[in-house]
Parts: C-alpha cells; sequence; structure tokens
C-alpha cells in the first residue's frame, strides 16, 4: 500500500474517524468541505468556544452546517447516534469531552455503517477510542511562505498504514495541497 | 320582494357585552364602568345599567363621571377579550340555525364620514345575525326562538335586545329600538311581510343611518320611518343622497341584504374518552395512534399539515399530563408522528389511570395535497426534516441551528444561529440566496480572513500597540513569528454591548513559531491585549 494521502484522506464513509491536536478543528471544517451533503456539528452547550461560520466558510459552505448543542455528552452521543444511523446527513462531527468506552465508540461505529454516513470525533490527545477506524493528530507549522500549513499525522489507521503528511490549505482554489510526506 | 321565499332575520344585540363580560368574570356591586383611553384621555366604554341611572353615559370622560359619581367602580376595557368572547356567542349562536354572520357596526351603512364628535367610535362588532330561515320550527316556532334565546343569556348574566323581521334592516332596527320581551306582546317581532306596520312609528336613527342625517331628518319634521316612507323620494335624495332611501329600502325588504356568515375556523382538536383508565404506555400509543388517525384526515381534508401538537393525557385523579411535540416540517402522517411522540408518551406518568386523551394541533400550516414523486431532492429534505425532528423531541428543536449571516463588522455578531426548523432555508432557490449571502458577504475572506474558532476575549500580558514577540497564552508559552495587521474595528455606538466598552479594537493575526494562529487585538483607547480567536 503506498504512502499517498489520497488512500486515507478524505476519510472513508460510513465509519467514525477520530482527529485530535490542536489543528483538529481544521481538519473537521475541511472534512465538512468534502463532505457530499449537509454536516451536522455537535457541541455540549456549555462550551463557550463556538464555531465562527465566517471562518468556516473558506472551507465548507457554513448553509450546509446544522449545530446541536447537547446537554452532556450522553445526550450527544445518543443524537449523534441517531443521526449517524439515519444518514440524513453525511458528515457527523461531535466535539467530545470526556473518552470513549468500547461500547460507545462501537455503537457509533454500527450506526455509521447503517446510515453510510461517515463519523468524526473531535477527542482530546490520548482519549482515543479502540473502535475508531483511523486517528489523526493535527498540528499547525509555521511557514514562511503560507499560513495555513498542518501536519497531519495518521496515527491509527485499521485499514492501512500509518503516515504523516505537510498538508496546506488553497484558499483560493478551496483545494487541498499535498506539500510533502514527513517521514515517519 | 327579491325572492319569493319568505326570508325570516334574527338580530341579537348586546348592548354592554364588555361590562357584562367583565362582570361575570369578577362581580361587583353598584355602579361599575369600563374605561378605554382615547385621545390621550381615559373614556368610559360600558358600563351597567346601576351606572346609568346616576346619569352617566358612554364616552364620558373617567374624571367627570368620577365627580358625578364618587364611588364608581372601574377597570379598563379588553376590546381583544370582547371580540373573541363574540366569536363564543357566535358559536353559541349556531345552535339556532346555520347561518350566522357578524352585526357589523356600521350595518353596512354608505359611506359618510362619522362627524368628528367626543364619543367614542363604535366597537368593532357587538351583535349577531341570525338567518333562521326555516330553522324556527325546530325550536317550536318564532316566539319560542326568540324567548329561548333570551332566557338562556339572561342566566348567563348578558342584556340581550333581539329583533325579528324579514330582513336584516328591519330586525336590526326592532333589536335597537323596540326590542322584543316577552311571547305576549308584539315588540320586536314582525309579521312575514308587515315591516313597514313594525317599523312606522320607530325613529329613522333606527335605519342605521349617520348622526347628522337623522339631526336633519328631524328638522325636516321627518322623525319616524312611517313618514319618511310617505314622503316623496325625489326631493330627500337630491339633499341626502342616494344612501337615505338604501337604507329605508334595505330595512322595508324592497333592496336585498344579505346575511354573511362567516364560515366557523377549522378545529384541528379531537379526543378519546375511555371506558377504563389505562395505564400501559402500548396502550396509551394505541390510543394516540386512533387519535392521530382522526386528525390527520381533517388535516388532510384542509390539505394542511401540523407544526406543533399537543397531547392531552387527563388521568383519573384529574391531573393532566402533556406532551408537546414541534415538527421541524408540517406533518399529517399518523404513523410518522407517532413515532416521535413515543419518548414523550414514555416519560408521562400515567398515576392510577388515564381515562381521556386529547390531541390538538397548535399550530398548523398549508401543506397541499401532493402526488409521491420521483423528485428525490424533496425527499432528501424531508428526510433532514424528519431526522430534526427526531433530535428535537430529545434536545428541543430550538437547539438545533444553522448559520444565519448578518450584516455587520463586529465578528461575534457577524452571524446568528437560527433553529434549524424555523430557518427557511428549505426553498432551494431560497438556499442558493443564502449561499450567496455567504460568499458575497461585506468581507472577503481573502483580504480580511476571520478565525475558524471565536471564543470570550482572554487577556494576555503585553505592552505596546505591536503585537508582542513572546507571549503566554493557556499557560503555553508562544513566540510571534509573523504578524499581519492591523485591521481596525470600530464598536457600533448604536448598540449598547458590555464587550466593546473598551472601545476600538486593532485586530492582529499572529504566527506563532509553535504553530497555532491567533487573532490577537489590541484596544488603543483602553491599552490592553486579547486573543478572541484562533485561525484553522
Amino acid at each position: 500500500m503506498s504512502n499517498d494521502l489520497p488512500t486515507a484522506f478524505p476519510i472513508k464513509r460510513g465509519r467514525v474517524h477520530e482527529a485530535q491536536g490542536p489543528g483538529a478543528l481544521s481538519f473537521a471544517a475541511i472534512a465538512a468541505g468534502f463532505a457530499d451533503g449537509e454536516a451536522l456539528w455537535c457541541q455540549e452547550s456549555w462550551r463557550s468556544e463556538q464555531l465562527n461560520p465566517q471562518g468556516l466558510r473558506c472551507f465548507a459552505d457554513p448553509d450546509r452546517v446544522l449545530l446541536a448543542k447537547a446537554q452532556d455528552q450522553t445526550e450527544l452521543l445518543a443524537i449523534a447516534e441517531e443521526t449517524l444511523r439515519d444518514g440524513a446527513v453525511s458528515l457527523v462531527i461531535m466535539e467530545l469531552s470526556k473518552p470513549l468506552n468500547l461500547t460507545a465508540g462501537r455503537r457509533l461505529q454500527l450506526a455509521a455503517k447503517t446510515g453510510r454516513s461517515t463519523g468524526l470525533c473531535l477527542i482530546a490527545e490520548g482519549a482515543g477510542s479502540s473502535a475508531a477506524e483511523t486517528r489523526w493528530h493535527c498540528q499547525p507549522t509555521f511557514d514562511t511562505q503560507d499560513w495555513t500549513g498542518h501536519r497531519w499525522s495518521l496515527i491509527k489507521n485499521k485499514s492501512g498504514i500509518l503516515g504523516a503528511w505537510y498538508v496546506r490549505w488553497d484558499w483560493a482554489a478551496r483545494r487541498l495541497r499535498v506539500v510533502s510526506s514527513a517521514s515517519e | 320582494m327579491f325572492d319569493g321565499i319568505g326570508q325570516r332575520v334574527v338580530c341579537a344585540w348586546f348592548p354592554r357585552l364588555a361590562s357584562d363580560r367583565a362582570l361575570r368574570l369578577r362581580p361587583v356591586e353598584g355602579p361599575f364602568a369600563l374605561t378605554l383611553k382615547q385621545n390621550n384621555a381615559n373614556r368610559l366604554y360600558c358600563l351597567n345599567s346601576a351606572a346609568e341611572q346616576q346619569g352617566l353615559h358612554r364616552g364620558m370622560a373617567y374624571s367627570d363621571a368620577r365627580a358625578f359619581c364618587p364611588d364608581l367602580q372601574s377597570r379598563p376595557a379588553d376590546l381583544a377579550g370582547d371580540q373573541a368572547f363574540l366569536q363564543v356567542l357566535h358559536r353559541w349562536a349556531l345552535r339556532y340555525c346555520p347561518w350566522v354572520g357578524f352585526d357589523e357596526p356600521d350595518g353596512g351603512r354608505p359611506s359618510a364620514p362619522a362627524p368628528p364628535t367626543s364619543t367614542p367610535a363604535a366597537p368593532p362588532a357587538n351583535g349577531l345575525i341570525l338567518s333562521i330561515t326555516g330553522s324556527a320550527h325546530l325550536l317550536g316556532g318564532e316566539a319560542a326562538l326568540l324567548e329561548d334565546m333570551q332566557q338562556s343569556l339572561a342566566a348567563a348574566g348578558f342584556r340581550l335586545q333581539l329583533g325579528l323581521a324579514d330582513t336584516r334592516g328591519a330586525a336590526w332596527a326592532l333589536a335597537h329600538y323596540r326590542p322584543y320581551t316577552d311571547p305576549g306582546r308584539p315588540n320586536g317581532m314582525a309579521e312575514p311581510g308587515q315591516n313597514l306596520r313594525a317599523l312606522e312609528a320607530l325613529s329613522v336613527a333606527a335605519l342605521r343611518l349617520d348622526e347628522k342625517t337623522v339631526v336633519a331628518l328631524q328638522r325636516l319634521g321627518l322623525r319616524t320611518i312611517g313618514s319618511l316612507a310617505a314622503a316623496p323620494r325625489a326631493p330627500l335624495a337630491r339633499r341626502f343622497g342616494p344612501g337615505l332611501h338604501l337604507q329605508l329600502d334595505r330595512a322595508l325588504g324592497d333592496m336585498p341584504e344579505p346575511v354573511n356568515a362567516k364560515p366557523e375556523p377549522p378545529h384541528y382538536g379531537v379526543r378519546l374518552t375511555l371506558p377504563e383508565p389505562i395505564g400501559l404506555s402500548d396502550d396509551v400509543k394505541a390510543g394516540t395512534l386512533r387519535l392521530l388517525e382522526r386528525l390527520c384526515e381533517k388535516l388532510k381534508a384542509q390539505e394542511v399539515g401540523a407544526r406543533r401538537l399537543s397531547l392531552t393525557l387527563r388521568r383519573v385523579d384529574q391531573a393532566n399530563q402533556q406532551v408537546d411535540l414541534k415538527l421541524a416540517r408540517p406533518m399529517r402522517e399518523p404513523q410518522a408522528i407517532l413515532t416521535l411522540f413515543e419518548r414523550g408518551i414514555e416519560a408521562v406518568d400515567a398515576g392510577y389511570g388515564i381515562d381521556q386523551l386529547r390531541l390538538e394541533a397548535v399550530a398548523v400550516e398549508t401543506l397541499p395535497n401532493q402526488q409521491s414523486s420521483y423528485f428525490v431532492g424533496g425527499r432528501k429534505k424531508e428526510q433532514l426534516d424528519d431526522l430534526i425532528s427526531r433530535l428535537g423531541t430529545r434536545i428541543g428543536l430550538e437547539n438545533i441551528q444553522r448559520f444565519v449571516p448578518s450584516d455587520t463588522h463586529i465578528p461575534e455578531r457577524s452571524f446568528r444561529l437560527a433553529p434549524a426548523a424555523l430557518t427557511p432555508s428549505a426553498a432551494p432557490a431560497q438556499n442558493q440566496n443564502q449561499a450567496q449571502s455567504w460568499q458575497s458577504a461585506t468581507l472577503s475572506p481573502l483580504d480580511h480572513p476571520r478565525p475558524l474558532r471565536l471564543f470570550p476575549a482572554e487577556p494576555i500580558e503585553a505592552q505596546g500597540n505591536r503585537p508582542p514577540a513572546r507571549f503566554r497564552w493557556r499557560r503555553m508559552a508562544l513566540t510571534t513569528a509573523r504578524a499581519v495587521g492591523p485591521e481596525r474595528i470600530a464598536p457600533e455606538w448604536w448598540h449598547d454591548d458590555a464587550n466593546w466598552q473598551s472601545g476600538l479594537r486593532d485586530y492582529w493575526r499572529v504566527e506563532t513559531q509553535q504553530g497555532r494562529r491567533l487573532w490577537l487585538y489590541y484596544t488603543p483607547q483602553n491599552p490592553g491585549w486579547f486573543v478572541q480567536g484562533e485561525f484553522a
């Protein structure tokens, strides 16, 4: 299997993935732009940080993003599971505050498989669930020419090999450009 | 006569509807009046008979009335409540005949601008017109019908004046000037074809004329309807215009005047009373399904769909349990709605059992009948709306939101979060407009980049008006590698926003060696540095 980004990104449909690190949010935004339908962004209502559609519009159409505010993580997982199983939206992004246990992770996987929709959990570092299909660590990088650089490293992959890439978002063309693949 | 069939019309006038209603809700002894604020003065709007006996009248200034009658009790008038109550009376009147209209206060008077007097404008409607043609025998004749109306409203505490005649105008005149009193006397009733005989002694004011015409007619010596009918028409028509004889002809039946019966607004409520109380949620669901089937039939007949439903479960101990359901799109499919109700029904405490179920569509929207189509886009949209409804039963429909752009430079106000179920991004055309408005918003994302994440401003320690070379943020030591700016944003003085009290802000896009790209701002009028967002 080759070490190219297209084998792993866009993330596989019908599965639940995980992203962590300071750049996880941009990873989610770019994933929402790649999704071919609406995306549901689930958040717990106590979070004061909010998604800014003015910033999001560089990556995805804010009209195609629905926002769901749940009381706590249990409720959040419940609506995420229901949405994944329904399949009316193609991407469900969950901002998790507590690690998932295996049962919860497995239930999300099964729901995503039934509904043929993709799930993406934004997790704290080291709080991954072993049920996830892939896990990405995203770190924004400083670059003298550009200011959208990221280092995406694939640190868990159930159906492929791991890898790391330097990527950059082309705002004008709304495309993801791979600068180079980082050495392991 | 404009038709062969003798029409019979009852006019029911409630001379003191407003005060009778107020006293029914909370009775008081002695003189009582409702006041209404008009032209910056409180005026008497409706009085009870005790107040009228004291010499008070409608339209009198409230302070004058208090001077005449110190023990006058008053309350403010509730016009909307009166109109709603008249609707109730309208429903009640349908027991006598199927054709009931409201008596508009001008009574179809031809346009004559009312002279500006001190009396307040007539209340919107305070009477009912019943066309009892062919239905009087059901209550044992006309006299019995009038007696029944009179009795039942007197028992409810309302003063009612009734008139019965062949025409609407004549019934109105009798109700207002010679109302029905009791079966023994001929008052208030005109025999078929005897309109003129019944009306001839009444004042010309009974013809629903404006005040000026009435006064002018009385000056001419034409005091009664009889003398007006006998007077030559041409000179009067020259002086008063065609309106005068139009009203006379209408009253005497030479000119038709229909009774406009308003259709009753459809009522979307059904209920089910059970012989034995039930307690299992499956039973309640089965009962709800039966109600839903009946309700959806009604909705379908009117081509509407329910947007909000309310299911009331009455327990045997009279404690009501209510289950509310909000839907993201108008629906009328019983099975689909039942699925959405399931969660609410599970949570109900049945207590000793439920013996009545009542289901009402509180809010409806038009939903035309449609052929179930091949149109895939529509189905996808419906699927999404159904999903939103389902999530809404779990976390509340208002917690599923959509971004709506708003035209301002203030970053945290440049968008609104609106409930997705209420935002009409449904229609494809509108969707396109909105997409455009995001793209063609005042700021181009290339010239004025905005962070992906916004948070409440977090202060950092720094000096000067240039971004600091090193700073600490969230317990991280960061080194500025490049800073782009400033972009100055001025507060909107027309909004009182506590966050913008510190005045102007100079925004900087700061890239750090560590990788994080932050949105910093400096407040020159009130020196300080803050972090407000993070870029992708």
